[in-house]
């Protein structure tokens, strides 16, 4: 039991060696570039993280209720490509909310299959991204989408406006996160997430309504998608089938940088956010030091592994595995 | 007995673990041919000793001997080469995979370019299931296998070397009458080829029966070892425990209310039939049976887990459907189940958010959490049921097993209920937490709960309940009030031998 | 024990006689909605189905002993990927030129031989750092991504080599060259499985890790072969393929981890592990195929293919869980 209620530094370390490598990290690049934590490219930085990043926060819900969700990435590509058809048809102030709608009652159908129906939401969520990868390519026919006036439309405001020098996508990304740390947090709901995803039979003995906590969570990521669509569509104006393909392993491997536990019950809001910068931020200073552009795909494998690794260390007290 | 050399011979064995000393210098020494009983308390030592036995750990301090001759045991295989075979109390079989792989599991017979030798796999396999006299052949899926089947493919493992010293862990737990003539059959074949046999069981007339030398184990320490046929439970017991049992019944008397719950005629399927029970408030009504008798399932049928297939429920008289926890919840039922770290608690989770898990929607400033009416409840229910933890923030993973019971107790007290369901309520506490969660449940009753305690322990049985439903195959084959039980027409009720009296 | 087994046949064969509806879906449809005249039955049409299901089809083949193991590998797409480059790339160099057609063989080990070190760094994290293998192969396959594209940016890598381009479309017995390796590796693999005590062990450890480190099989390297056989295979996937187109794009190879499990998934593998077979996951590769050509021949969107495959997996997924629910008895969670 000594092991388990660690105090004094390694302990710390331990519980926000998160929080402490990004330190060291952002401190070690401003010394070798001082461009680095230039406010202009700070702001540079989490604009472009704001995308993975709000899906990161929704997903974030899934994985502390216990469920992966491997259809973000397809399923902003949706959004994205729905919202541009539909700017140009019926105007953007219907087009937003039906595109919401459209991408709620996908997010709707993962819950119940994954909540009420009990499937593995690998398997689940592998399907649904092949499957809402075909539903754009069929929507669309194949064809990439593009707003016809791209200089008259107030549309673009998500993604390239800003308020008082804050780039939109930021403010959006940071008043979700707020949001919805609050919800996991504080509130009930937010407490019957962790509880379903600690032990969803303890839960469920509990009488917490498991397959209903699990389609929300799957409601609540769909909600972040299509906000993350939303921000790409007005950002770019126009755009391929395929967007955010890909994405949804990114976000997971930000959700798992954060500490949260692929195995549910753990992680919060805020360190996944800290997931998201810590991505964003190597990008970006591998590129100041002059570094190719995909040496941070390999430093953010370095970095997945590194983090995980430690934080089981910590637990089993000992760096190497048992495994004979 | 004493002039051979003991088939094995342990001395001085220490095992610790960060912070607990596991082991404290245990010796004891088996015989061959002689069946050894291993006893003492849950976290006596017992499954350490074992392990360490079976290559599983490797001991701090101490050595073992096979035959006189010093050995270390480095592994489980290791352990097997030397002839010392270990029978898990908890299945560890492949079930997609055949008896033969199974028996044979990490030494599978090899030809070639590492190919597996099927013909010699699955003749060995019959030559060691002949001598076992078995109904099934080397071919057969295992997950195809009943329970008491599958225990005879672990055992069948043991033979595929010459074992000098077998160790059965509860080997009995769960198979039927019948199965376990031909377990203590093979044990005895066993012995006669002068095979020691070290057998781990809480069950006192299994001891008696088969074994020849008990040891004890208490915290730790080596206790003793007496001869079988020399002593006799009270002394095992006194042994175990370190004062003698209170066998006694519950002597404390208060006054009954009304019928709080009843049940008429309940049926789920093949679980169990025609079931029908009430309790009262201020009663504990205690539900005694094997495993496997149905009586878990009654609980989870009116806790709205599962759908009952006949029958109905009443509550203060009133017919009632249930359809989920949450009902049961709202209704005023309360269930602490069975399994404590599975169902009962989440161990990633402080001890105040489990306690106020089942009505954290409830319990809210606004739309948000109220910690401070969180905090109260904790506080309350901590020093109502003397819960020892540093803190509410501390995980519930890291208390003891009795602590964490009565965070489960608290967490459903605190929901006030009208009927208070608790299985198995002491399963792996030690017996210190036990009288203390035996007295609790009789003050809950005298507060007026009905309570309704469901047990595999017949002391436990005995000494909380007010009336005991006896409960066999999914039937409830008698019940008996407190004055009228004896032990015998409980152990026959609960065998399915119906008596001269039936309910 | 005659009902397990029954059921037992049941579950191996429905792929199959999912396969033959299928077939007899589009051949009957075929012949009121096809764009073409030709039968879908046509038998140079299967053979083509059969060569076009290789590259997939190979990786399966790992997946479903990565998979009966109890892990998974997200990185086959990058790693195919990569040894592609090498394939490619190393007939480039100064010293193969010199070497003429000796270069294929050596290219070929090259390529086979990244594979191999690739699935190796896999299983070695794996095996020494007890991290899921979920995540450490989530983690690679961005990584080994990054070295396809630290290698050539975003250009494609080219090289033709008229000697491969005929032995990959050499047709020996009717068969294409992709066709015999897909079927070779599936035989010897099956062997593997089913004969051998490498194949055994990796069963036994999938279903019952405990048990079987208990009876002293070693778990960590039985990890660490597997997820150098599955890098392997990647690896002669991308040979087989690229032998014969040339060029490699960076972003070749992504998300065939997910096509490789889904055919895994629809051969009915059990996602825990310990129960899978290879012969089975051929049937998936073959079916996700016959998908692809029949809608194509009844003049659906290639599109719908996606929508169609990523359904039908969610409905399979569906039919095992009724078909394993115990009745109205069951506890409700």
């Amino acid at each position: 039991m000594a092991e388990l209620t660690k105090k004094g530094l390694g302990g710390f370390l331990a519980r926000q060696g998160i929080l402490v490598a990004f330190a060291v990290f952002m401190i070690a690049f401003a010394v070798a570039n001082p461009r680095f934590i230039d406010i202009d490219n700070v702001f540079g930085v989490i604009r472009s993280s704001a995308i993975l990043g709000v899906m990161a926060l929704g997903v974030t819900f899934v994985v502390i209720g216990g469920n992966l969700d491997l259809s973000v990435g397809s399923m902003m590509s949706f959004s994205t490509i729905v919202v541009l058809d539909l700017h140009d048809k019926i105007g953007p102030t219907l087009a937003i909310p039906s595109m919401f709608a459209m991408t709620l009652a996908l997010g709707a159908f993962i819950g119940i299959l994954v909540g009420y129906l009990k499937l593995n939401s690998l398997i689940v969520t592998l399907g649904m991204l092949s499957a809402i990868h075909g539903l754009t390519l069929t929507y669309s026919g194949g064809k990439n989408m593009d707003i016809a006036d791209k200089s008259g439309t107030w549309f673009s405001v998500f993604g390239q406006g800003s308020v008082a020098g804050v780039p939109m996508p930021i403010l959006i990304f940071a008043g979700l996160a707020i949001l919805l740390s609050i919800i996991l947090s504080r509130t009930p709901f937010g407490r019957k997430v962790y509880a379903v995803g600690g032990n969803g039979l303890a839960a469920t003995f509990s009488g917490i309504p498991r397959a209903r906590v699990v389609f929300m969570t799957y409601l609540m990521s769909s909600f972040c998608v299509a906000t993350a669509g939303l921000i790409q569509a007005s950002r770019s104006l126009g755009s391929q089938n395929t967007v955010g393909q890909g994405m949804e392993l990114e976000v997971l491997a930000a959700v798992i940088l954060g500490g949260a536990s692929l195995l549910g019950g753990a992680g919060t809001i805020f360190k996944t956010v800290i997931g998201v910068l810590i991505l964003g931020f190597i990008q970006n200073g591998l590129l100041l030091l002059g570094l190719a552009f995909y040496a941070q795909y390999v430093v953010t494998w370095i970095i997945i592994i590194l983090a995980v690794w430690l934080d089981i260390a910590a637990k089993r007290g000992g760096l190497w595995s048992r495994i004979a | 007995m004493t002039d051979q050399t003991p088939a094995l011979r342990l001395e001085g064995i220490v095992k610790t673990f960060p912070g607990v000393r596991a082991l404290d210098g245990v010796s004891f020494t088996v015989m061959p041919g002689e069946v050894h009983a291993l006893m003492g308390e849950n976290g006596a030592g017992k499954s350490t000793l074992m392990k360490v036995l079976g290559g599983i750990l490797t001991p701090n301090e101490g050595q073992i001997f096979i035959e006189e001759q010093p050995t270390i045991m480095s592994s489980p295989m290791n352990a097997k080469a030397k002839g010392v075979v270990f029978i898990h109390q908890e299945l560890s079989l492949a079930d997609e995979l055949s008896v033969a792989e199974n028996i044979f599991l990490g030494e599978l017979p090899k030809k070639s370019f590492g190919r597996v030798d099927w013909q010699r796999l699955y003749d060995e396999t019959d030559a060691i299931l002949k001598t076992l006299n078995v109904g099934f052949d080397a071919r057969t899926r295992v997950g195809d296998l009943s329970i008491a089947n599958q225990q005879m493919v672990e055992i069948a493992r043991a033979l595929t070397v010459e074992p000098r010293a077998v160790i059965f862990d509860e080997p009995t737990a769960s198979l039927t009458d019948a199965e376990k003539v031909v377990l203590f059959e093979v044990i005895a074949d066993l012995q006669s080829r002068g095979v020691g046999v070290i057998y781990i069981s809480h069950r006192m007339e299994e001891i008696f029966k088969i074994t020849d030398r008990i040891s004890v184990l208490r915290d730790g320490q080596y206790r003793g070892t007496l001869n079988t046929a020399e002593t006799n439970e009270e002394e095992v017991t006194q042994l175990m425990i370190g004062r003698t049992l209170d066998l006694s019944r519950n002597e404390s008397t208060h006054e009954m209310g009304e019928v709080a719950l009843e049940v008429r005629g309940l049926s789920c399927g093949d679980l169990f039939q025609d079931v029908s029970f009430s309790v009262r408030r201020g009663e504990v009504v205690g539900f005694y049976g094997l495993v496997g008798a149905g009586r878990t399932e009654i609980a989870e049928t009116l806790f709205g887990l599962r759908e009952p297939s006949a029958g109905t429920i009443h509550l203060a008289g009133e017919e009632v459907s249930i359809h989920s926890p949450a009902d049961a919840i709202k209704r005023g039922i309360s269930l602490v189940p069975e399994d404590r770290k599975g169902q009962g608690l989440i161990l990633g989770m402080n001890c105040r958010d489990n306690m106020t898990l089942p009505q954290v929607s409830d319990l809210t400033a606004g739309p948000f959490v109220s910690d401070g009416a969180e905090v109260a409840i904790f506080d309350q229910y901590r020093d109502k049921l003397d819960i020892r933890t540093p803190g509410w923030r501390q995980m519930v993973g890291n208390l003891s097993g009795g602590n964490q019971q009565k965070i489960v107790i608290g967490k459903w007290l605190s929901m006030r209920p009208e009927v208070l369901i608790v299985d198995e309520p002491t399963r792996g506490i030690d017996v210190g937490s036990k009288s203390e969660i035996h007295n609790l449940i009789r003050e809950l009753a005298a507060q007026g709960y009905a309570v309704i305690v469901i047990s595999s322990e017949m002391p436990e049985v005995l000494h909380v309940s007010d009336r005991i439903v006896a409960m066999f195959s999914g039937r409830v084959m008698r019940e008996f009030t407190a004055e009228e039980v004896t032990e015998d027409s409980l152990i026959q009720a609960i065998s399915g031998i119906a008596s001269d009296k039936v309910a | 024990m005659k009902n397990e087994t029954r059921a037992n046949l049941i579950k191996q064969g429905a792929i199959w006689a999912f396969i033959v509806v299928e077939l007899a879906f589009f051949s009957i449809a075929g012949e009121f909605l096809s764009v073409t005249e030709t039968a879908f039955m046509d038998f140079d049409n299967m053979l083509l189905l059969l060569k076009q299901s290789a590259p997939i089809g190979i990786i399966a083949l790992g997946m479903t002993i990565i998979m009966i193991n109890g892990n998974i590998d997200l990185s086959v797409g990058a790693t195919f990927a990569l040894a592609a480059i090498v394939l490619l790339d190393s007939m480039t160099w100064p010293f193969m030129q010199n070497l003429g057609n000796w270069a294929i063989p050596l290219a070929w080990l090259f390529a086979l031989a990244t594979g191999v070190v690739l699935g190796a760094i896999n299983g070695l994290i794996v095996w020494k750092t007890g991290v899921d293998a979920f995540i450490v192969t989530l983690g690679s396959m961005l990584g080994y991504r990054g070295l396809v594209f630290m290698y050539n940016g975003e250009q494609p890598t080219s090289h033709l080599n008229w000697t491969l381009v005929d032995f990959a479309e050499a047709q020996f017995l009717g068969l294409h060259t992709a066709t015999w390796f897909l079927l070779g590796a599936a035989l010897l693999l099956w062997l593997l499985m089913i004969r051998t005590v490498h194949g055994r062990n990796a069963y036994a450890i999938g279903n019952n890790r405990d048990a079987a480190v208990n009876a002293g099989i070693r778990v960590g390297p039985h990890f660490l072969w597997n997820f150098m056989l599955i890098g392997f295979l990647a690896a002669l996937s991308a040979v087989v393929f690229y032998s014969e187109s040339g060029s490699v794009n960076p972003n070749d190879g992504m998300l065939y981890e997910l096509w490789a499990i889904t055919a895994v998934v629809l051969g009915g593998t059990k996602l825990s592990g310990g129960y899978g077979s290879i012969i089975s996951t051929l049937g998936g590769v073959i079916a996700i195929q016959l998908l692809r050509k029949g809608l194509g021949h009844i003049g659906a969107d290639t599109e719908t293919v996606n929508l169609v495959i990523g359904l039908i997996l969610i409905a399979v997924l569906f039919l095992d869980r009724q078909l394993n629910r115990k009745g109205k008895e069951e506890l409700r969670t």
